[in-house]
């Protein structure tokens, strides 16, 4: 919601500024509509997500909520945001998770150890990072309204403008961290195959370490 | 009113298309196949040359029982058909046929990545599927299943972008707009690199370790009876169909031919995915399956640094002729 919001903000922040005064809360419209009860959904999904006992349907509703914020993304007019959270969250990352859960035989039903004694502690900062965040979003955006009507102002070229040229520096900042994450984790994976495995078993950890990768 | 109406045919001619165009490719596989081992293929249902062999099919499971093993997470297993089978009906909606408004199912604004991601979805259906089955030889398929995705997502990726990148635009409709023939040489790695990536991700052969027979029984798919089963069976020729639509309109130019492109764009475009799926057909019968640590080595080793040399060309390229 945050990047769609403020990418909403940085093209068409001033155009859409000016109509600001002519909008409230009240009578909402179908797509204002629509996208309280997305939300709403996306919530439930993100509850049962962390709530359930059942490891592989905590990932399914994974699925279900990371695909609601698609739709959030949509509505607000991010189409490319939208179907590159569709691709990266639940066509790699979630496959990748149910992946480590089939490789660790996660069984069909309950498990009795899907629990742990920091649950207060997790709700704690989970409220306190919600809070924060929303309260950060309401107060940086509530003066900003997307233009429905208008050309969309999360199209493919809107977003790649605003990313290229008013955030080029975080975005190239962010690129290195995921560069050197990257190269952090190949260290980690061969610093292991060389600590456990015979010199002559090396060829088939290599290709195992390949195929979780 | 008008504009109702039009959606709503769209809509049909899209899922008419989505129920015959797989049928057909079954059938011409039933042929093809035939004629490349020296025999004849089903000759009697229908009459000529057993052209109603896939209805047979078709009926014949709509009668089988439809069993859900005791031990699986039921409702998961219900499910998984449809998450691995819809995915590609979404896809069919947004690749273009001809250059006219009215030939395309909806425009969409990031269309490669709309079709990508959708066609990684219908992979959960399959991972599901695994799972949900509580059957050892379902949980291999799924996991090899994921190990595949997760190799093969990467190159088709990078290639698709190298197009969007030449095109300047990441709707399809565009990409093809902007074509030109000599984008043909100028793409041919990274269009084989998205050809092969796209059978992988379809479990098709010589990639189809994830349902490899011999092994593990069929994989993810083999607790599955009756429609259920039908329903993995035609998720796979819908993922050809829109496998070889793809690649026809992101490297091989869609709708633009040597001569009448004016009127006749979309003979081009159905002409160019019949012979991709020849293609895939042929594969089928030419190679033997590659084993799990091959299928992971031709993907990190091959593929992944011949769509990113891809993308370095296009991008050299790109910015000499500017």
């Amino acid at each position: 919601m945050t990047l769609a919001a403020t990418t909403g903000l940085l093209t068409a922040g001033p155009a859409t500024k000016a109509a600001a005064e002519t909008h409230g809360f009240l009578s909402p419209t179908g797509v204002e509509i629509a996208f309280v009860l997305v939300g709403l959904v996306t919530f439930g999904a993100a509850i049962v997500t962390v709530t359930t006992r059942q490891l592989v349907h905590a990932a399914l509703w994974l699925v279900v909520t990371l695909g609601g914020l698609a739709v959030e993304y949509l509505l607000l007019t991010a189409e490319f945001i939208a179907w590159v959270q569709v691709l990266i969250y639940v066509g790699s990352v979630v496959v990748l998770l149910l992946f480590g859960l089939m490789l660790t035989k996660a069984p069909i039903g309950r498990s009795p150890d899907a629990d742990s004694g920091n649950r207060w502690a997790a709700l704690t900062v989970a409220v306190a990072a919600a809070a924060a965040l929303v309260w950060v979003v309401v107060d940086a955006f509530r003066t900003t309204w997307i233009d429905l009507d208008g050309p969309a102002a999360g199209s493919t070229e809107a977003t790649g403008a605003s990313l290229f040229q008013n955030w080029v520096l975080p975005f190239e900042a962010l690129s290195v961290l995921l560069l050197a994450a990257l190269v952090g984790a190949i260290v980690l994976s061969r610093k292991a195959k060389a600590e456990s495995a015979a010199p002559d078993a090396r060829g088939a950890t290599g290709r195992d370490t390949e195929g979780a990768r | 009113m008008n504009d109702a109406l039009d959606v709503i045919l769209r809509l049909l001619i899209v899922f008419v298309v989505f129920l015959t165009f797989p049928l057909i490719i079954g059938q011409t596989e039933h042929k093809v196949m035939a004629h490349m081992q020296g025999r004849l293929g089903p000759m009697y249902a229908g009459g000529f040359h057993g052209w109603a062999q896939l209805i047979a099919d078709g009926v014949k499971f709509a009668q089988k029982e439809d069993v859900v093993p005791a031990g699986a997470d039921r409702r998961i297993f219900q499910l998984a058909p449809a998450v691995a089978l819809l995915p590609y009906l979404l896809v069919l909606l947004a690749i273009p046929i001809g250059p006219d408004e009215g030939a395309v199912g909806q425009v969409i604004d990031a269309g490669v990545f709309f079709v990508l991601a959708v066609m990684g979805v219908g992979v959960l259906g399959s991972l599901m599927a695994g799972w949900a089955s509580a059957n050892k030889f379902s949980l291999l398929g799924g996991l090899r299943t994921a190990a595949q995705l997760l190799a093969y997502e990467l190159p088709m990726l990078l290639t698709a972008a190298s197009v969007a990148m030449a095109a300047g635009t990441v709707s399809l409709p565009g990409i093809l707009d902007a074509f030109e023939w000599w984008w043909l040489p100028w793409q041919i790695v990274g269009a084989i690199v998205f050809f092969v990536a796209g059978l992988a991700e379809l479990q098709r052969p010589p990639f189809d370790m994830p349902v490899a027979d011999s092994e593990i029984i069929f994989g993810a798919y083999t607790e599955y009876t009756g429609l259920r089963f039908a329903l993995f069976l035609l998720a796979e020729y819908a993922g050809i169909v829109v496998l070889c639509g793809l690649t026809t309109v992101l490297f091989l130019g869609g709708w633009h031919g040597p001569w009448g492109a004016d009127g006749l764009g979309w003979v081009w475009t159905l002409l160019k995915t019949a012979v991709l799926a020849f293609l895939v057909i042929w594969l089928r019968v030419t190679y033997p399956r590659l084993r799990e640590d091959q299928l992971q080595k031709l993907s990190w080793t091959l593929l992944v640094p011949l769509s990113l040399a891809q993308i370095a060309l296009t991008g050299i390229v790109k910015v000499v002729i500017q």
